[in-house]
Formats: C-alpha cells, structure tokens, sequence
C-alpha cells in the first residue's frame, strides 16, 4: 500500500515552482523590450527569473525622451498647447486641457460656458478613446486577439469625431488658452450621436467576449496586488488606485471646468489586482458615456472665447478704422501675450491618473518652467512591487494593467 | 455624489468637498508653530499655499505633515526642479506639491538652494513615490539627494555629461 507521503501530486502554481527550482541557484536575466508589443511602447524591463518566476522586475526609461520641459521653456505660451498633446498621446484632450487651465488660472480667465462643456464632452471622448486602445491591448496581451479589432473600430470613429472637430485625429491642439481653436462645425453633433448610438452596445459584446470569460479571469485575478494604502505610498492614480478601494477621483474632490454640474459615479473595487483595475476601466468607459450624453443635451450656444484683452483676437472690421486696433491684433499674433508672475499647480484625473502641470512664469511672452507630472511615471515605478514573485506571462498582463503610455513617463 | 463613494469615503475617512469650496490649500499655521526656526516665509496666491523652508528642516517636516492628524499628507503629488537662472542667487529650487486624501487640501513645500552647495536630503523613506521624481530632478539640474538608496540617471543615459533642464544648457547642439 502506498503511503500518502510518496504521492506527489504535480501542480504548476507559483509557490511551488519557486520551490522546486529548476535551475539550481541558477537565475536567468533577460531583457523585456524596449521593441516588444507588450510594452506599449518603448519600455525595456530587466526581468530576473528564477525558472519562470519574476525574481526582480527593473523598468529601464527615458528610450522616448525628447526634452519636452525643454521645448516648452522655449515656445509661447499658446505654442505650448501643440506639445502637451504629444506627451500622452492616447489622451492628447486631457493632457491639453491640464495646461490649459493652469494658464487660464495663472490669467484668472475663466472659459465660457460653451467651451466648458465641449471641454468636458471632448475629455471624456478621449478618455473613452485611451480606455479602449487599453482594453484591446491588455486584453490581447493576454492572449485574444480579436477584441482588439473591435475596440480599434470605436476607437477610429472617436478619432473621426477628433478629425471633425480640429483637422487632426490624434494631436488635436484644440483647446486653447481662453478658449478653443474654433467652434464645432455643423457636422460633429450628428457624426458624436451616431456613434453614441452604437457604443453601448460594443460595451455589452465586450462584456461578453471578454469580462466574463473564464480564461481572461484566471489569468487577471489575483495578479499584481497591491493594498490602497501601498498604493497611496507608491504615489498610484488614477484607476490603477481606485481598483485597491481608495475613492480618489479629481473630477469629483477638486472639480474643473464644471465636472461638479455632471451627474456620474466614480467606480471602485477593492481587491487590487489586474481584475480589479479591469473592471474599474470598464465600468469608467460607462461613466464617461453618460457624462458625454449630459455634455450633448446641455450643450449652450454662445461664445466660445473668452473676453479677456490679451487672449481675444481684434474684431476684423475695428481693425480696419483704427491703428491701435491693428497694433494689437499684431502683438498677440506675431510676439503672444504675456502671463502675471507666479506659479500655480493644477492636477486633472486623466485616463490615467493625477496629471499636474506646475507651470513658473516670469512675466514673459514664453513660461519659464512647465514641469508635467505625468501619471504613467509614477504608476509604472510601482512594477517591480506588482511584478515580484508573478510568473512571466503575469508580468505581461501587469504592465497592460497599469495602463501605461511611455509618450507620457519619458516626455 | 454616489452612495458607493460616499459610504467608502466614510469608511476610508476620505473627505469629499462640495464644488462651492474651490480653495482646496491648507492652512499652514498648525506647521509655523511647531517648526519656526526651519520656516523661512509663507506665501499664499491665487488660492495656493506655499511654505517655504530650510533643507535642514525637510524630513522632520515632511513626516510632520503626513503624520498629523489635521494635516495628514499621505499622497506626494509631485517633486519639481526649477533653475531660477544661471546668475540667480539661489539658484534652484525644489517643489514638493502634497495633497492630503482625508482632507482634501494641498501644499506646496518649496526648498531653495545655491549652486555650488545643491543638495537636499531625500524623502523617499517617508513616501516612496518619491524616488524616481527626486532622479528625474538629480538627472535634469544636477541637484543632489542625500541618502537617497538608488540615486541614477534616470532618462538620460547613464554615460551623459550635463544636466538638461539647466538655463544654460542649449536646446541647439553645440
């Protein structure tokens, strides 16, 4: 009769993997990236593994560094909007929008009503755009492929709307200081109801493609935890936070540009793994789409510059009879205007998290210092603690979890 | 606002404010009392609070700020380099923005330092978000952080001469 003691049961899990240590005290360091499609982007990750366990994860930066502090000390003020936009680049609206409303808070201008729900209506249809580029990503890195198409087809026609309202479909610069570059053509509302119309039901068959697949959740739960309070000390946004149960959202403790006047939840779970900010993302892209309908039935005509002498272009008929007229309209056009001495910070929730602009002006026509804090930095230096003890393929699913865009932590 | 977030700030003690209350920055007088010999002025504008201080005084104050009960500054929102300018006197500055979640109020905390002598002790033992923002700033200005536990460059390449962020450093190749 056989004991119980000499059946071994063979088991794949974590725990005993490590155990059994198939390498001696041999451990192996590879190099995840930077060219690797998992990374989204130019990520590298020096992966220590024990077998296939993750011993040490090192993130390695700064691949896509391009000096975009630098750039801006050196552009005008309203110049600056074309390269905020191209820092997160999945969420170009929101990232303008951060500096947008610095500035205007370091002018003491404040946005009509009419630019300030586009404001909004546009944000969250970028935060839908970057949540879906998320959801086919993470989701493919995980192994299914053909989500990812679905969620490219919303995500083109989020674009398209881009396209229709300043000619660009990915770095739009179309928020500007006091204002926008121009008003909605007649086109946009109709094109925005369309795909309204559609994108429920894409988030129903995203339901049940993905969420409520048995093989999605036993690679996703449990994965990558990490406590609120941890995440709070790892200085977490953002979803990435709000999926270990800390209710942290800007939009609702500090509102701008009237997020206090939309009626909307802020989603939380509790478990903090790679689930858990899954379902915090889907259920936001829901949030947003509600927040987008209120945006189009309150949508008030009117103004969408705001009055303020230094950032209104002269009327052209006034330029025409008198000459200080024309002199203005040429000192803001060819040299920009100037901002007060002093220094705000200004944090928004972007799709990502807490992004701060704190912005230095010396009274000039050009900010003296523009320093971003961008919210993929910060939420990608927590890696290592996620990564710690996952298995390699786990790895994969973390860094899509976090959400990171590498646009946004090298700058 | 929700029931879910309200019942969950109640639980985790998050306070939630009310649109009307746009003034989300503390008032610093809890901290004047306890460190005045390290306080060297307190400026506020446009809403926001900054305290300026001494080096010397930062860790004692920072964990100050997040252990007390009225303050309880648990999130580092951000640490800024700012180059006042190669002739300026001091030189650089350093921001530590804090924000509180309990709360819901903001601080800055703002370090000056000269040139030949830029050094700050770091803050990474209190929050540790902050050592990857305190590498970022001791690659772009060159400011040094004392006893900081893996102080590198972090975006620029390790081998790299020079601190991009610095006034006098040129955005035109030599």
């Amino acid at each position: 009769m056989v004991s119980t003691k000499e059946i071994v049961v063979p088991t794949t899990s974590v725990t005993t993997l490590g155990k059994r240590d198939p390498l001696g005290d041999q451990r192996m360091t590879i190099s995840l990236g930077p060219q690797h499609p998992s990374t989204h982007g130019v990520l590298r990750v020096e992966v220590e593994l024990d077998g296939e366990v993750v011993v040490a994860a090192r993130p390695d930066i700064g691949y896509l560094h391009t000096g975009m502090e630098k750039t801006m000390e050196n552009q005008k003020w309203q110049q600056v909007v074309t390269i905020t936009c191209r820092m997160d680049y999945l969420n170009s609206m929101g990232n303008d929008l951060g500096y947008v409303l610095a500035v205007e808070k370091l002018l003491g201008v404040e946005a009509t009503p009419r630019t300030q729900v586009l404001r909004v209506l546009l944000t969250e249809l970028n935060r839908l755009s970057s949540h879906l580029v998320w959801w086919g990503t993470h989701v493919m890195d995980i192994g299914a492929m053909s989500p990812f198409f679905y969620s490219f087809d919303q995500r083109e026609k989020i674009l398209d709307l881009f396209e229709c309202v300043s000619g660009a479909r990915f770095h739009q610069s179309y928020f500007r200081i006091g204002g926008l570059m121009a008003d909605i053509p007649n086109t946009f509302l109709p094109l925005l109801k369309e795909f309204m119309a559609g994108f429920l039901d894409f988030l129903q068959m995203g339901k049940r493609l993905v969420t409520g697949n048995k093989i999605f959740q036993t690679r996703t739960k449990g994965i990558g935890v990490i406590s609120g309070e941890d995440a709070l000390n790892w200085g977490l946004s953002g979803p990435s936070l709000r999926a270990s149960g800390v209710p942290w959202d800007i939009r609702k403790t500090e509102p701008y540009t009237g997020y206090e006047k939309y009626d909307f939840e802020v989603p939380i779970e509790r478990d903090g793994d790679v689930w858990a900010r899954y379902l915090v993302r889907m259920r936001e892209m829901e949030e947003s789409y509600k927040i987008i309908q209120q945006a189009i039935d309150r949508l008030p005509s009117g103004p969408i510059q705001s009055d303020h002498p230094k950032l209104k272009l002269p009327e052209r008929d006034l330029m025409k009879e008198h000459i200080d007229v024309m002199i203005h309209h040429f000192l803001i056009a060819a040299e920009g205007f100037t901002v007060p001495i002093g220094e705000v910070y200004f944090p928004i929730e972007s799709a990502r998290g807490e992004l701060g602009y704190y912005i230095v002006s010396d009274g000039k026509e050009k900010p003296w210092r523009v320093r971003v804090k961008a919210p993929s930095f910060l939420n990608l230096q927590v890696l290592p603690k996620l990564a710690e003890g996952m298995l390699l393929a786990d790895l994969i699913g973390i860094i899509g979890s976090i959400d990171i865009v590498l646009g946004d932590i090298d700058r | 606002m929700t029931e879910e977030l309200k019942q969950a700030a109640e639980s985790n003690q998050l306070a939630v404010r009310g649109p009307n209350q746009t003034s989300h920055y503390v008032d610093a007088q809890a901290l004047s009392a306890q460190f005045a010999d390290f306080i060297e002025e307190v400026v506020e504008a446009r809403g926001e609070v900054t305290v300026v201080i001494k080096r010397e005084g930062l860790v004692p104050i920072m964990a100050f700020l997040r252990d007390e009960a009225s303050l309880k500054f648990n999130f580092l929102s951000d640490v800024a380099g700012v180059d006042l300018g190669e002739f300026a006197e001091p030189r650089f500055a350093v921001a530590y923005h804090l924000y509180s979640l309990p709360h819901n109020h903001r601080l800055r905390i703002k370090v000056f330092l000269i040139e030949d002598d830029a050094w700050v002790p770091t803050v990474s033992e209190i929050w540790k978000s902050a050592n990857w923002m305190e590498r970022e700033i001791y690659d772009m200005y060159g400011v040094d952080f004392t006893d900081h536990p893996d102080l590198r460059r972090i975006l620029m390449p390790a081998d790299y001469e020079g601190h991009p962020l610095r006034k006098d450093f040129p955005t035109k190749g030599y």
